[in-house]
């Protein structure tokens, strides 16, 4: 049975998660369900303020900001999004150069040698070229905002003070990435031995290894989306097996665009088969809102078949997905497109599916 | 969509013995792998020699084109027809063969094996974000050279971006040509005139921090790395910026795919008008996965319909009325089909009657649900045609399964035309 099709259960499949990565396959809405999730782990809270979620972006193309339809997030954490319940998401855009030069002063105080390094190239070259840091000053980041603790003033590292309703130990409930694509979220994530081949001792490793104890924890979890297509389907499959050979915790799937079945389940087979649908049927079921002329019953048993050939191939689909043995987690298709309101409906059924 | 949209000319653009390469870009998931092969299938069928290079191809799809192991080279496409005297190659990039096999064809053996066995650069060729797009037009570059062909089609790497494809080439380049790898091997060359004392000043700042970021013995690996490449200097920007010019050169068609989705629209404006900047050759929009409404019935009139067949079957429950007999009559006339439905026999008329409304008032609510995202889609594509008009524009009809064998291929284009 998926979780699709139970009722809302009493503590959510995740609960001790504080750390959501999200991965998928290029298309298939990652961003979005990133997005929804934050919104679905924000609410639920007793009084405004209770439930704070980070929602952080990896791949600085600013994906966060048109989700919400907000301005550019700058390299600073801002509040994009407030639940009916007055739960908040914050969204940080992520930047590579930035983390690193936010590093550095932190750890080293190089000052000048900072602004040389930039100047011949070595801040870019770090960023972008060295293989694995990059990673490493990601996911670094995103785990220094799921352990940081709340502060006596304030909550955030940049300066947002303000009261809360509670006395919260961290200064989020949890943090939800979204992270680069299925094909890539293994090695992006397993920065231990992305390094390790290259930095066997010294500060990289260090950082690296801390960044390991967050990601392999059970705090962590990591979810595939998908739609139920057969390439993103065989990609969350191999993302699943490398995940857990690496030893990092998967978490649910997330099948996106789910599409409502309209036709019963013996029709459907019949459907599929091209003519396979009854026309005298179908006309005589048009007939008394005068549309049963050749051409409508035509294009109607056409779209038919179309329907339950899809509808056929989903539900193969949704089988192979079972070899995942993770939960499965049902989002509708939006056919009006993704908004703020869009987003909270998927919100909601992620909680009612118990996700979050 | 309206009629004010180009079409893209496909079979003259593909049979033009003046296209001598065509890049499919666009983002990711938009079907750019499918595309490249159904062109180039369509291509070869039509009587040209082509070469299609792919980046990750869905495995059943390889397999469709032949392709078996990653083996980096063409191999010819079995079961096409070819009585138009085209043939089809088809490869799979493998970006670190790709890479060793430019160090080994660009340094002396015994550098090479220095090269191939840094750790450094085992990991710069197996995992840098911008290696598979360097490697993508180095193996271009090749292809090209070798002149097997009069047809190379050319998919590119699944990166969030379409761009990436255009400016990680110069990154890697200017990277490994650039100033910082001239730095990184200076200290052997430091302590010479005063004039370079200052320099030196820098480079041991530079030096030192990058020691500390990244530990002394990555520091040196890279170093050693430098060293090797030391021959190779020049080379890669060089050749990055060969092909480069490949791509602004007459012969070169870009298609830019996109699914009329926001996001990829995005993208293929951005695309689009760094074409422009470039003064490279964009071909036209493919439109990936549009959905057509079957029937000429607006979503209005299709779900109040359905609306009614809904309420109405409420009524017939109660007490059936002569719409019913109505329907059979004109169903009957209407079509002409198989005789009746009586396999569905002991429910009774009623009950068959039921089950027609029911899928009746389904396939309408189907089809409404159909036009509303026709028409989001036709919105969307409007909005991207009126900031770059006159582009040609080529629409593939969402299929309703995978693509898995040349026959599938053909399909796409076939149902476009």
């Amino acid at each position: 049975m998926t979780n699709a099709t139970k009722g809302r259960q009493a503590k959510p499949d995740w609960s001790a998660v504080r750390l959501h990565v999200v991965t998928g396959k290029g298309g298939t809405g990652k961003t979005t369900v990133a997005g929804a999730l934050a919104l679905a782990l924000a609410a639920g809270g007793k009084r405004p303020g209770d439930r704070r979620i980070l929602l952080v972006e990896v791949e600085g193309r600013q994906g966060l900001a048109q989700l919400f339809d907000a301005a550019p997030v700058p390299y600073e954490e801002r509040r994009v999004a407030v639940t009916p319940d007055g739960g908040e998401v914050w969204a940080l855009a992520i930047d590579a150069e930035q983390a690193l030069l936010e590093y550095l002063d932190m750890f080293y105080k190089l000052g000048p040698a900072a602004r040389a390094l930039r100047r011949f190239g070595a801040i870019d070259f770090a960023t972008t070229i060295a293989p694995g840091i990059r990673d490493v000053l990601l996911t670094g980041k995103t785990c220094e905002a799921v352990r940081r603790r709340a502060s006596a003033g304030s909550a955030h590292g940049h300066g947002q003070a303000q009261g809360h309703g509670h006395d919260r130990v961290f200064a989020y409930d949890a943090v939800v990435m979204d992270a680069p694509p299925t094909g890539r979220i293994t090695r992006f994530l397993n920065v231990n031995s992305e390094v390790s081949g290259l930095a066997k001792v010294g500060p990289i490793r260090n950082q690296a290894d801390a960044v390991m104890r967050v990601l392999t924890s059970a705090q962590t979890a990591v979810h595939f989306v998908t739609l139920l297509e057969e390439m993103p389907v065989q990609e969350t499959l191999d993302g699943f097996a490398e995940l857990r050979a690496a030893g990092l915790p998967a978490g649910g799937v997330v099948v996106n665009q789910a599409r409502p079945v309209v036709l019963p389940e013996d029709r459907l087979k019949r459907a599929a088969q091209p003519g396979g649908l009854d026309r005298a049927e179908l006309a005589a079921g048009l007939a008394p809102v005068g549309l049963a002329d050749p051409e409508t019953v035509t294009a109607l048993s056409e779209l038919a078949t179309e329907h339950a050939q899809r509808v056929l191939l989903e539900a193969g689909q949704r089988e192979e997905l079972a070899a995942t043995e993770a939960p499965l987690y049902e989002l509708p298709l939006l056919t009006d497109g993704v908004d703020r309101v869009g987003l909270d409906l998927l919100a909601r059924e992620l909680r009612r599916q118990g996700a979050a | 969509m309206n009629g004010a949209v180009t079409p893209l000319e496909l079979d003259r653009l593909l049979d033009s013995a003046d296209t001598k390469i065509v890049v499919c870009c666009g983002s990711g998931g938009v079907g750019k792998t499918t595309t490249a092969a159904a062109f180039a299938l369509r291509a070869a069928e039509r009587g040209r020699d082509v070469v299609v290079l792919t980046i990750d191809p869905a495995r059943r799809l390889a397999q469709s084109l032949g392709l078996t192991e990653l083996d980096n080279t063409p191999r010819e496409v079995p079961g096409i027809d070819r009585s138009a005297g085209g043939r089809l190659h088809a490869m799979m990039l493998d970006m670190k063969r790709t890479f060793d096999e430019i160090v080994v064809d660009h340094a002396d053996p015994e550098r090479a094996k220095q090269i191939l066995a840094n750790p450094f650069y085992q990991s710069l060729s197996a995992s840098f974000a911008g290696t598979q797009e360097y490697m993508a037009m180095e193996k271009l570059g090749q292809l090209k050279a070798q002149g097997d062909w009069d047809l190379i089609v050319v998919d590119t790497p699944p990166s969030r971006s379409a761009l990436d494809f255009l400016d990680a080439p110069d990154r890697l380049g200017s990277f490994l040509d650039g100033r910082l790898i001239r730095i990184l091997s200076a200290p052997a060359k430091v302590g010479g005139l005063g004039a370079f004392k200052l320099l030196a000043g820098g480079v041991g700042l530079v030096t030192g921090a990058l020691g500390k970021i990244l530990g002394t013995s990555l520091l040196g690996e890279v170093q050693s790395f430098v060293a090797a490449l030391d021959t190779m200097f020049g080379g890669f920007r060089e050749r990055a910026e060969r092909t480069y010019q490949l791509l602004q050169t007459e012969g070169t068609a870009f298609v830019v795919v996109a699914a009329p989705e926001p996001d990829a629209l995005r993208e293929a404006s951005y695309f689009t008008e760094r074409l422009a900047r470039d003064k490279m050759p964009l071909a036209g929009l493919v439109l990936n996965r549009v959905h057509r409404p079957q029937a000429d019935i607006t979503a209005e009139r299709a779900l109040s319909a359905a609306e009614q067949l809904s309420n109405g079957k409420a009524a017939k429950r109660s007490g059936r009325g002569k719409n019913g007999s109505e329907a059979a009559g004109n169903a009957g006339g209407s079509t002409g089909s198989t005789g009746g439905n009586g396999s569905n026999g002991e429910g009774g008329p009623s009950e068959d009657e039921a089950q027609a409304t029911q899928l009746a008032a389904a396939l309408l609510r189907l089809h409404a649900e159909r036009v509303v995202q026709s028409r989001r889609e036709s919105r969307l594509t409007g909005r991207f045609l009126a900031n770059h008009p006159g582009i040609p524009v080529l629409e593939l009809a969402a299929q309703a399964e995978d693509i898995h064998d040349l026959d599938g291929l053909r399909e796409i284009i076939a149902r476009s035309a």
